[in-house]
């Protein structure tokens, strides 16, 4: 019996660079492995598809016990921009790209890139806020319809 | 791992059909392992054949498929057109080098 994954849909709720970056190398692998993929983008990850916004992204500074320092200090004026500058220091040595590229990497790859049409509503976004690798807004049941077969991963 | 014979010569392939010693490759067999992808290489398809092997023979490795887009000037959007089932992948197995590391 063949029970390689031949397809994933990925949720991606998180606003935050550590919440989107497994997401986008998750969802470019699949694709380099031959497998199809989609990214819908929820609640705070519309952060990642919104043109305004993509550049914008950081890392969280308060309640992310991985940075490795006493939580007191994440509440600093400019303690995210720091840690998001250091981040993305250490992923251009290590030749990740940054978001805007890795975003048209994964949609010239031919995954497909969807907005949450209720988190859109009640953020007040429309598709000339989202970036245009953005194939559509689309419902949860569009959603559904759209992973059938494979496998979703929520993130 | 399995032994099979390939335009003439008899080779070892892995478990995802990579050939387990690239100096036993030929373009014959390039053409033979191409048509199990569903493939029938053009031109442009052997560009990117001939820059994997290439750049297998001077670095000891296959690139991922943005390296591959970035150094071989062939875009990602294409790269995929070429090889839907990936095209680092299906440029490595093709061009009888080891599957290509990495992540991104």
């Amino acid at each position: 019996m063949d029970e390689r994954i031949a397809k994933v849909s990925i949720v991606v709720s998180k606003g935050s660079l550590e919440g989107v970056y497994p997401a986008l190398i998750m969802a470019n692998g699949a694709r380099a492995e031959g497998m199809e993929a989609n990214l819908f983008f929820t609640f705070f990850g519309l952060d990642v598809i919104n043109a305004k916004r993509i550049e914008h992204v950081k890392v969280a500074a308060v309640g992310n016990p991985g940075l490795h320092m006493a939580s007191l200090l994440g509440v600093l004026p400019g303690m995210s921009a720091i840690a998001t500058r250091m981040m993305e220091r250490r992923m251009e040595e290590n030749d990740i790209p940054g978001l805007p590229e890795f975003i048209e990497l994964v949609a010239d790859a031919g995954c497909g890139l969807y907005g949450c049409r209720a988190s859109a509503d009640m953020f007040g976004f429309t598709e000339a806020d989202f970036v245009p690798q953005v194939k559509a807004i689309i419902t949860v049941g569009e959603f559904y319809a759209l992973s059938a077969g494979g496998q979703i991963i929520f993130t | 791992m399995t032994t099979q014979t390939l335009a003439g010569v008899s080779v070892e392939r892995d478990a995802e059909g990579f050939l387990t010693d690239p100096s036993l490759w030929s373009e014959a067999m390039a053409v033979a392992i191409a048509a199990e992808e569903g493939i029938a290489l053009t031109e442009r398809h052997w560009e990117v054949v001939r820059f994997m092997r290439h750049a297998y023979e001077t670095t000891g490795a296959g690139p991922n498929v943005r390296l591959l887009a970035k150094t071989s000037g062939v875009p990602v959007k294409e790269l995929y057109a070429l090889f839907p089932r990936g095209p680092a992948k299906t440029a490595a197995k093709i061009a009888g080098i080891p599957k290509p590391h990495g992540c991104i």
